[in-house]
Formats: C-alpha cells, structure tokens, sequence
C-alpha cells in the first residue's frame, strides 16, 4: 500500500497496463511532449515512443473515430479527451460508431476502446468548462460509464476499462486529480460494475459517485455530530449500475438521497430513484431525494458558481428531510 | 463546368491484355451481379419485403468492382450506406446480402443490421456506415492500425462528394497525412448529394483538389470505365503498401436511379434529359463492348452470363424469403461483449 495521487494512480494504470499489452495505446491532444495536460500521462512517451503516445490535433471527432477504427480491428486504444466538455464535438464516434457497431454487425465487431478525460466543473471555469456529461453517455446502450472517486479506485477501475471489451466512458475529476490516498501495492483491479459502500451507515443511504463522495463523506460527518448514521454508497460505475447495491443499502436504511455533479433533468440520480421505487417502495419510509447542481448552465462569478454546485450543507438538509428533521 | 453531365476525366484506349482475359470477364460478371441484385432489391423494397431506407448502386458498379478487385484480402473496408455492391464485389454472397437486406437470421449482419449496415468481419468489410463523412476516421483509425503492427495492409474507405464538405472528411484526411498511413479515400462523385448538386454545395467544384490541403496524393477517376478505375486504383493501393501514403481518388460517376428508393429518378433536381444523357455511359454496356470490341467475350457469352446471373440473383431472393427471422432473444444479444 502506498499514497498516491489520483492523478498518478491514473498514470500507474496507463503503464502498466501499456507494458502489459502491446496492443494498448494513448491517444490525444497534449499527452506525449506537453506530458498531458494535467500531467496524468507523464513519463509515458518516453517510455513507449511516439507510436503508443499520441499527440494528435486539436479535432476530437476526428481522433475518437480514428480510436474507433484502430479499436474495431483489434488494438486497445485508450483516447484521452482534454475535457468531457470538448468530447461533445465527438460524441457522433461514441453514440453512432463505439455504441453501435458490435449490435449491427451482429456481434462480429467490437470497440475496446477507453475514452477518457475529466469532467464537470473545476473552479471559475465558466459555462462551456463546467458541465458533468455522465447521463449523455449512461443513457447509450453498447457504452459503458465509469467514475471513480479515490486513487484506489481511479487505478484498478481503469485498468480494467483497458481490459475491457466494450468501449468505456471513463469520467475523472480536474479536482480530483490532487486528491492522495491509499492504493495496493501490484496488479490493483477493480471490476466494472460494482459499487462500493465508502462509509458504512444505519439511518440513511446517500448515493453519489465521482466528486460528490467526498461531499457525501463530508456531509455524513456532519451528520454524525447530530447522531444520524449515514451510508455513502459510491456507484463508482453509472453503467452498468449495480442495482442490487442500492437496492440492499435501502433496504437497510429504508431512507435515501441521490447527490450528483450533474443536472437534475434525467440525471443519473432519476435512474437511481426509478429503481429503488420500482423495486423497494415497500421499504421506504420517506420518498426519496435529490440534490443535484443548479439546473442552470454555470456562471463564472464565484459566489455564483458556489450556489451552483452540491455541497454538503445541501446534502445535510436533504437528509434531514428523508428524516423529517427540520 | 457546372453543365449537367458528370465531367469525363481522363480516359484511355489501348488493346487489352489478352492474359487477363479471365480477370477482365470476371469484373464483368461482377458488375452485372451488382446490377441484377439491385433491381431485385429495388423490386423486393416495391413489394415490402425490405424495409427502412434503401440506397440503389446502380450506375456506379465500375467504382467498386475496378478499385475492390485491387485489393488483398487482409486489407480493411468501411462504406457509406449506398454498399451493397461494394459488400457483392468483396465477396459476400448475394444470399447473405439479400437475407440482410430482408432482416433475416443468416443475413450477413444477422438480421440486425440491413441496407445501410452490411458487415462482414471475415472479409475485412467493416460496414456500412449510416451518418454521412463519419466512417472516415474509423478508416483513418484502421489505417493506423496496420502501421502500428507493421504490416502491408492498407485501408479503403467509400463515400460520396456530398460527404466532403464535413468536418470529419478534414479531420480524417488530415491525420492520414500528417502520420502517412496507408489509407485510401475513393470520393464517389455522383454529382448528387440526395437532391444537392456538388455546385451547390462544395466551394470547389473539383474535389480532388481538397487533397492539396493536406499534401496528399490525389486523382481524378472515370468512374464509369472499369479499365481506368482498376488502374488508379493500382496506383493508390501501391503508394499506400509501398510508400505509407495515402491518396484521395475523385471518382467521378453517376447514379442512374434516385438517391433512396423513395426518390424518383428524375424530378425536381435533376432532368430526365441529363439522365438519358448519362445512361449512355452505363459502365456495363461500356465494359461489355470493350471486351467485345477486342475479342475477348462475345454477344452470346454476355447474354448467358447475364441469364446465370439472373439464376443468382433470384436463388438470392428466394433464400431470403425463406429465411427464418432473428430469434427474439436476439434483441438483447450484441450489445455488449460482457454486459
């Protein structure tokens, strides 16, 4: 066990996965020379060469289909976006190619490709530089979606999107990138698909994933002090969503909250409470919440952008709501 | 320039090699299997039996046949939806193209994927692409692919001039060039965009100039004599083995009938005049002539090879009608390698 970065748990798992398989690769813009542009592939062209490192222009659309084509006969690319908020000009490849192309060949060509980068909002980054895209992709079948929260997780989640045979939308955070924690010592996996309860609790579930569990974390210490027992359950993976987790963390707690980065209009937190009330209605002693960020597009000044965002005053208050606290 | 026929790029006339006799008989038969499934395809779609959209090949059988016959059978393959007589001159049977065009289990795609989604893994035929330009990174991408193995396969990638005008053709095109990958981009000028023609859209009216924003090699093709397709085609596929470098091929051709089946030949865009006047370069009667003219087949060889393929193509269609259907479970099946 060592403390690492997020950021160096993600570079950890690039290399060794790249030294494990010859058919992996990383293509994107600034990752070889600039070392990427927050520094997550470091080291790497000097170790693996232009060919396996690729700087490529700034034309997102045309190097995620060029990751596409290279997946589709056979190589592993892993295709880093600068931001999700750029991926936009991509998301044909990803919706129409990457999603599609194994169903209507009729399971003859598939895409293990990863295509990732960090999403939503950093500070002060304005409305372009702030969005959270998890339910865009979450909403394709044929993609699968990963967010992982810790370093331990960011590493043996992504080794295993590497390994994968589908093409994976994995989603990291700008703020996370500093964030050091525990991460085992060798071949560190994680399987898709499995979520993980960060913090144990008995009165009430909060769901979150990504950088609303540390707002979570937060909020269920604050809770704490008042003698409310909170759960943190980490989806860690939005699709697929590891149903039977949520499912036995209410059933346990019978009260819930939802907390995303994201906006509320079908987010992810909708397809959680869709489950939950189709599968548990019967356990639930109040209806379930969400907190979401500001169903608006994100302002820059700071004061602004702070109302915008979940915190965990806003996931307290959600709890004491399921609780009938005032 | 903006008249209404196709402009007639460079064309040449000399003996054919009577060694090839067999290969040349063989690109003719191909182009008449083109034609004959098509108009069964276009009857099948008439009476209901395929559905959805239905782009007919018609017209531009020499494209295919002249470039598809250059190739390996390792190297890669990405269309637009307008394929089926690429996926016929790859190889895939008329069964299983028909079967797929009706939906059925043996179609080659199983059933799920029809008209515009014809896909054959073994033969390097990679689709089949329905959004316009995009499939041409993916090319790119398989063109990549075969540098970083180092190997001598090459990519081919077929779309239509309309496609040139989106950001994916630059984007793609541009990479190729830039990290000199053995790409092949044919640009099937049929003149037509849907209903848009090229002077109405493109800028530039001669497509292969586009080349020369990213240095790349590039040709005007006549596109309805099957001799000089090949020929280009040879050229390209060598600099793209030999040298690693791409090249863009204008085709320059025409589609005898409307863009899908819902559109009429001729109308609103498009006189009947012009397409009379292109139907006398119909690049079957121009191949079969040629090869009459130097002695190489005869007037009754090219009736009984157009009655065996009439034989096919109706063997095609009745195994298609017979076909069973996808099992229901198969809705769910292909989504993912592990769901």
């Amino acid at each position: 066990m060592a403390i690492v970065t997020y950021r160096d748990a993600l570079n950890q798992a690039l290399r060794e996965e790249m030294q494990r398989d010859p058919d992996v690769f990383l293509m994107g813009e600034e990752v070889g020379v600039y070392q990427g542009a927050y520094k997550v592939s470091r080291g790497l062209l000097e170790e693996f060469g232009p060919m396996r490192v690729v700087d490529t222009p700034i034309t997102e659309l045309g190097f995620a289909g060029v990751g596409v084509g290279a997946a589709m006969v056979g190589l592993r690319p892993v295709v880093e976006f600068m931001t999700w908020n750029f991926a936009l000009l991509a998301i044909d490849q990803l919706v129409n190619s990457a999603a599609k192309i194994r169903y209507m060949s009729g399971g003859q060509v598939g895409v293990p490709a990863v295509f990732r980068g960090p999403g939503g909002a950093a500070l002060q980054l304005g409305a372009q530089h702030s969005q959270a895209f998890e339910s865009y992709y979450a909403h394709i079948p044929g993609l699968k979606v990963v967010m992982p929260a810790t370093p331990a997780d960011a590493k043996g989640l992504l080794k295993s999107a590497i390994r994968d045979d589908d093409p994976v939308v994995f989603i990291e955070g700008e703020m996370l990138y500093n964030l050091k924690g525990d991460v085992p010592d060798g071949d560190h996996v994680i399987p898709l698909g499995v979520a993980d309860v960060k913090r144990p609790g008995r009165d009430v579930t909060i769901v979150c994933h990504s950088k609303t569990v540390s707002v979570a974390l937060k909020a269920a210490e604050q809770l704490a002090e008042e003698e409310v027992d909170a759960e943190v359950l980490d989806l860690r993976t939005i699709r697929p969503m590891d149903t039977q987790a949520v499912l036995s963390a209410v059933g346990r707690t019978h009260r819930c909250v939802v907390a995303e980065e994201g906006w509320p209009f079908a987010g992810v937190g909708a397809q959680v409470v869709d489950v939950i009330q189709r599968e548990v209605f019967d356990e639930l002693d109040a209806p379930v919440l969400r907190v979401t960020g500001a169903d608006v597009p994100m302002p820059y000044n700071k004061h602004l952008e702070k109302a915008a965002k979940v915190d965990p005053a806003r996931v307290v208050a959600a709890v004491h709501a399921v609780l009938y606290r005032d | 320039m903006a008249g209404t026929a196709a402009p007639r790029a460079r064309t040449r006339r000399s003996g054919l090699d009577p060694a090839r006799a067999d290969e040349y008989r063989g690109w003719l038969r191909q182009m008449v299997l083109i034609r004959r499934f098509e108009e069964k395809a276009g009857e099948a779609y008439s009476l209901g039996k395929i559905g959805g959209f239905c782009h007919l090949y018609i017209g531009q059988e020499a494209v295919a046949v002249g470039s598809l016959a250059v190739l390996r059978s390792d190297d890669y393959i990405t269309c637009s939806y307008r394929e089926h007589g690429h996926a016929l001159a790859r190889g895939i049977p008329a069964r299983a193209v028909m079967a797929e065009l009706f939906g059925k289990a043996p179609g080659c795609s199983g059933g799920k994927g029809g008209s515009m989604h014809l896909i054959d893994a073994s033969l390097g035929f990679l689709g089949g692409h329905g959004i316009v330009g995009a499939h041409i990174p993916l090319t790119t991408g398989m063109a990549f692919a075969a540098k970083y193995r180092n190997t001598d396969q090459v990519a081919v990638c077929y779309f239509g001039e309309a496609a040139v005008n989106n950001g994916a053709f630059h984007e793609a095109l541009n990479m190729a060039a830039l990290w000199k990958l053995p790409a092949i981009y044919i640009c099937e000028n049929n003149r037509y965009g849907m209903g848009t023609a090229l002077e109405r859209a493109s800028a530039i009216y001669d497509i292969s100039e586009r080349a020369c924003s990213y240095d790349m090699a590039n040709e005007v093709v006549d596109g309805q004599d099957v001799l000089v397709m090949h020929a280009a085609m040879e050229r390209a596929v060598e600099r793209a083995r030999k040298q690693k470098h791409p090249t863009l091929l204008e085709v320059r051709t025409y589609r005898f009938m409307g863009h899908s089946m819902s559109d009429p030949i001729h109308g609103h865009y498009r006189t009947r005049e012009e397409v009379e006047d292109q139907r006398k370069r119909d690049p079957i009667a121009v191949w079969s002539q040629r090869l009459i003219e130097d002695g190489l087949t005869d007037q009754p060889a090219v009736k009984a090879l157009d009655k065996e393929i009439v034989e096919e193509v109706e063997d095609a269609y009745r195994f298609a009608e017979e076909a069973p259907d996808p099992e229901p479970g198969e809705l769910y099946t292909h989504v993912y390698a592990n769901p």
